[in-house]
């Protein structure tokens, strides 16, 4: 892990320029909400205001806890993320309004709308985010219960497959039912086992980076430490042959390996993990059916307009329709995309804000995870360091993978838009995602305690060794 | 007409404010990279060092023959550098170490390295496997000439200028 450990980096806590960016985000998304009653019909909602008091009110109080449990983590985390989840809850609204009018001129009943059921999960979001900080004071802690978070995440990832408990949505198996709600176990099951795999990772490190055959230039792993990489594989292709989820298998394997690299900066590793994932592509593709229809769609989506390309399609010209600026909110129609609401949430950006609209939520994507990764770098302690790099790759992979997608890059692969994209189990785990980053990144920033401070003082009397004193 | 103007303003509004705030955000980072004197952990007053060159905001010092960072050559950690201040360099297993050792031979509070007038002083907290300064067993606060091996347990570490 090389890496730059600097103790004298900035110790200013910035948290007032945090509450500034809060406010400035939470304003914004007041703003976009009163856009979309102007671009309507031309007023402003009665309910902004209760819209920004709400929202604003939710980021003060996670304000405080930062600045609290957590007063040296990064000021730019938290306000990114709130303008992020502001504006997905202003698209949601928008696109409830939009069906519901839809509905009334076919005069059929208004359904739920989904904006109010958003915030209600923002809220459970912040507040599970606030229980993190107050409970994991200190992030190496987590590593004493990675077997735990494993069997956990493995039992949650399963969980959907059991016949009873697991329910079928949109040809994926991977939600569960409680009660009237479905949630969907996998989300969190990738932060339990990229607990483990950092903890499990930093105790293996020196065996997976250091017993090597030098192969063409290549060092190799040997054969029995290639053990790890394979059950990771084995469980992916578990997860798409018995859930049908291709974007939840790739998000697993593509953060195992990357950690796996991170942390023993073996090249090998990657390519490794390329040539399997290559080869469990190309096999997937001759034997699943929904796999080949996806990358036949991929491949050439106009083909397909009136069937299995429908989606992608509406979603490209919708994209199209927005041009550079978008339609404004409220004037485009990017209801005819269908799940406009998760899974396709880009392509009701590009339409209603525009391309401009489009690389301000990437760029906010990319600060967050330049903000992860530097936490990760500066991070004193090895399993910090490695959970911090894994849980920014994979907000970044999942960010890729589904705006891939979206825009036709890559074949589509049905996962959620961090924050932007409705959806309670996704929301609410990204919240804890971060309050696990903004840890590492307080643990990261927090000025190296100086030896002559009292405690240490006291810490290293403990620790030091019966000495004869003579006198004078 | 008005309420096409409005619209028009409310649409660019918004777009221009999202980006007012991205250009906060990175100038966040930038105040942040520059390196702002960093403000010192809170220390009691009397041990507060009183020489004003020590007072003076850390910096690293690049002079020739006088080490600026600190290596480490061998072990779990290899390839880690740390920038050394004016602040005296704490090496150990216990995680509020400057450098946190990932060693099993190493101790909690294993060593460390102080700076003095002329140069980087080691000295070895009573640790249980030792600290060598290339092959000898540190026993007292030993100077470190720049490029010579420290060794803890499995982890080798030089000081580079």
């Amino acid at each position: 892990m090389s890496a730059l450990t600097a103790p004298q980096g900035p110790a200013r806590s910035r948290r007032g320029t945090e509450l500034t960016l809060l406010l400035f985000a939470t304003a914004l998304a007041a703003t976009g909400y009163a856009a979309v009653g102007i671009g309507q019909n031309g007023t402003v909602p009665s309910g902004t205001l209760g819209y920004g008091l709400g929202l604003g009110t939710l980021y003060v109080l996670a304000h405080l806890a930062v600045r609290r449990c957590a007063p040296y983590a990064d000021p730019l985390l938290l306000p990114c993320v709130a303008l992020l989840n502001g504006l997905g809850i202003v698209l949601v609204r928008r696109l409830d309004l939009a069906s519901a009018d839809r509905a009334r001129q076919a005069g059929r009943a208004v359904p739920r709308a989904d904006a109010p059921l958003q915030l209600i999960w923002t809220t459970i979001g912040v507040g599970l985010f606030v229980a993190v900080l107050v409970v994991v004071r200190d992030h190496t802690r987590l590593a004493r219960y990675a077997y735990t978070c494993a069997a956990a995440g493995l039992l949650l990832l399963l969980l959907p497959a059991l016949p009873g408990v697991g329910a079928t949505i949109n040809g994926a198996r991977l939600w569960i039912r409680v009660g009237p709600i479905t949630v969907q176990p996998s989300e969190i099951a990738k932060i339990l086992l990229m607990v483990f795999f950092a903890s499990f990772l930093v105790s293996k490190r020196d065996v997976l980076s250091l017993a090597s055959r030098r192969v063409a230039g290549i060092d190799l792993p040997r054969a029995r430490d290639l053990g790890p990489v394979l059950f990771a594989w084995v469980a992916s292709i578990a997860v798409l042959v018995r859930e049908k989820d291709l974007g939840t298998s790739l998000l697993f394997f593509g953060i195992f390996v990357v950690m796996l690299y991170i942390a023993t900066e073996r090249t090998s590793w990657l390519l490794i993990g390329l040539a399997l994932f290559a080869g469990s592509s190309f096999t997937a593709y001759h034997l699943f059916g929904h796999v080949q229809a996806r990358v036949d769609t991929w491949l050439d989506p106009f083909r397909y307009t009136n069937n299995q390309g429908y989606q992608l399609v509406q979603g490209l010209f919708g994209m199209g329709t927005g041009g550079i600026f978008g339609t404004g909110l409220g004037e485009g129609s990017p209801n005819t995309v269908p799940f406009a609401k998760t899974d396709f949430i880009l392509a009701a950006i590009g339409e209603e804000l525009g391309l401009v609209g489009v690389m301000a939520v990437l760029v906010l994507f990319a600060l967050i995870v330049e903000r992860g990764l530097r936490a990760a770098l500066t991070c004193r302690d090895s399993f910090g360091k490695l959970l911090g790099g894994g849980l920014s790759f994979a907000l970044a992979l999942q960010v890729f993978v589904i705006v891939g997608g979206v825009t036709g890059l890559i074949p589509l692969t049905g996962v959620t838009l961090p924050w932007l994209s409705y959806g309670g189990s996704s929301v609410v785990t990204n919240y804890v995602l971060i309050a696990l980053l903004m840890r590492i990144s307080d643990a990261a920033r927090r000025p190296a305690p100086s030896p002559v401070s009292p405690s240490a003082a006291r810490a290293s009397l403990q620790d030091a060794p019966t000495t004869v004193v003579r006198r004078g | 007409m008005g309420s096409a103007l409005v619209v028009a303003v409310v649409k660019y509004g918004l777009l221009g404010l999202l980006w007012v705030f991205i250009l906060l955000a990175v100038r966040t980072i930038r105040a942040d990279l520059s390196g702002r004197p960093a403000a010192p952990p809170p220390q009691p007053k009397a041990m507060r060092p009183t020489s004003t060159k020590a007072a003076r905001p850390a910096k690293p010092v690049k002079r020739k023959g006088v080490p600026s960072k600190l290596v480490v050559t061998e072990g779990a950690l290899r390839g880690t550098t740390v920038t050394l201040a004016d602040a005296p360099v704490t090496l150990g297993r216990a995680h509020d170490s400057t450098l946190v050792l990932t060693d099993d031979y190493a101790s909690n509070r294993h060593a460390r390295l102080v700076p003095t007038d002329s140069g980087w002083t080691l000295e070895d907290l009573g640790s249980t496997n030792g600290t060598y300064l290339g092959s000898t067993k540190v026993s007292r606060p030993t100077p470190v000439p720049l490029g010579s091996v420290i060794r803890i347990g499995k982890t080798e570490i030089e000081l580079r200028a």
